[in-house]
């Protein structure tokens, strides 16, 4: 049935692909107001910071993988640096990429920026400060969606005096 | 990246099935930072309202085409009283009224909409409803079905859309009932 279709069930849920064509809705409205790509990017890096750093709390609150609760994927881990410091999200297939094919004329723009925002924002938060960026995007023709990860180092500072 | 890459044609991927599902609370916070980054960008409550219904327009085109194709087997809806129940995409709305002095006029009223779940409005501009965005994708869902009409949210009896057709509408709603 057609009425049930953009509709989850479960009451915590919300159908993927009315995420995934607000989110195309707020790319699109993007690059309408800043015209250069890299300001895009920047603007979506910056938004997922912001979502980063409230979504850790509810994250905190439940025990599940992060990826599986807010998206409904799987990604896998890996290819870690020697020194460990540093390692790769492989995403098969991108939930927030669906029914999007970039034109040539934006082939800088990295749609999906906003995740890699979030990871720093969400790290932020637990007193971590890392670096992650996209290394790989199946819009641009590559096998997988793949956000690298590096950690740069822990934020004592951020420790609220009389903790310890 | 290189750019010698192929690129795969978005046309030779099947349609998905509509099955995934992601968590509010991310949907909640990504319509929150669209509501910032809009607020952020007007002067008045008026704006913000036309800015969030354009944006919400964007997604009611996209999904008129994808639920048509993919759920009603290319068949068109021609029945006022359907295409607005469709419009809501799926839900049953709180309630459905007829304006009484305007039969161009109908309110849906919803108590409590997705997008307000989360959204605390300012004292001082109690006016500001995000729910234009929903609005605004009722609005292009009507407008690219062949029902030309204006949406908008408004606070009443929680979340109200005042959904105002043209008369042409009207006109044919007649005609068809004639036969």
């Amino acid at each position: 049935m057609s009425r049930q279709s953009m509709r989850a069930n479960d009451p915590k849920k919300v159908s993927g692909e009315l995420f995934t064509l607000t989110y195309g809705s707020l790319v699109a409205q993007l690059l309408k107001d800043y015209e250069n790509v890299d300001d895009v990017n920047r603007q979506l890096e910056r938004m997922g910071y912001n979502i980063g750093m409230r979504l850790i709390e509810d994250f905190l609150a439940r025990a599940n993988p992060a990826f599986k609760l807010y998206l409904g994927v799987s990604p896998s881990i890996g290819s870690w640096s020697p020194g460990g410091d540093e390692f790769s999200v492989v995403l098969e297939t991108n939930p927030m990429a669906e029914f999007v094919e970039l034109p040539d004329h934006c082939l800088g723009l990295r749609y999906s920026n906003i995740m890699a925002g979030v990871i720093r924002g969400a790290c932020e938060m637990v007193q971590l400060e890392v670096m992650a960026w996209f290394i790989a995007d199946q819009l641009k023709g590559d096998n997988v969606t793949e956000i690298r990860v590096k950690f740069v180092k822990r934020l004592e500072d951020a420790i609220p005096a009389g903790e310890d | 990246m290189s750019g010698s890459k192929q690129r795969p044609s978005i046309l030779d991927k099947s349609l998905s099935r509509g099955r995934t599902e992601v968590s509010l609370t991310a949907y909640a916070l990504l319509f929150s930072e669209m509501v910032q980054y809009s607020h952020n960008r007007v002067t008045s409550v008026n704006e913000l309202h036309n800015k969030l219904s354009e944006l919400g327009q964007r997604v009611g085109v996209r999904m008129v085409e994808l639920l048509f194709v993919r759920e009603r087997n290319y068949k068109r809806e021609t029945k006022l009283l359907n295409i607005l129940l469709f419009s809501l995409f799926g839900k049953e709305a709180d309630k459905l009224d007829r304006a009484t002095d305007d039969e161009r006029i109908y309110y849906l009223i919803e108590k409590e909409p997705l997008v307000n779940r989360f959204i605390s409005v300012p004292r001082d501009k109690s006016s500001i409803n995000c729910a234009a965005f929903i609005a605004g994708i009722i609005e292009s869902v009507l407008n690219s079905t062949g029902f030309p009409a204006k949406v908008t949210a408004l606070w009443h009896k929680g979340t109200t859309f005042m959904i105002k057709f043209d008369d042409a509408v009207l006109t044919r709603e007649k005609q068809l009932e004639g036969r």
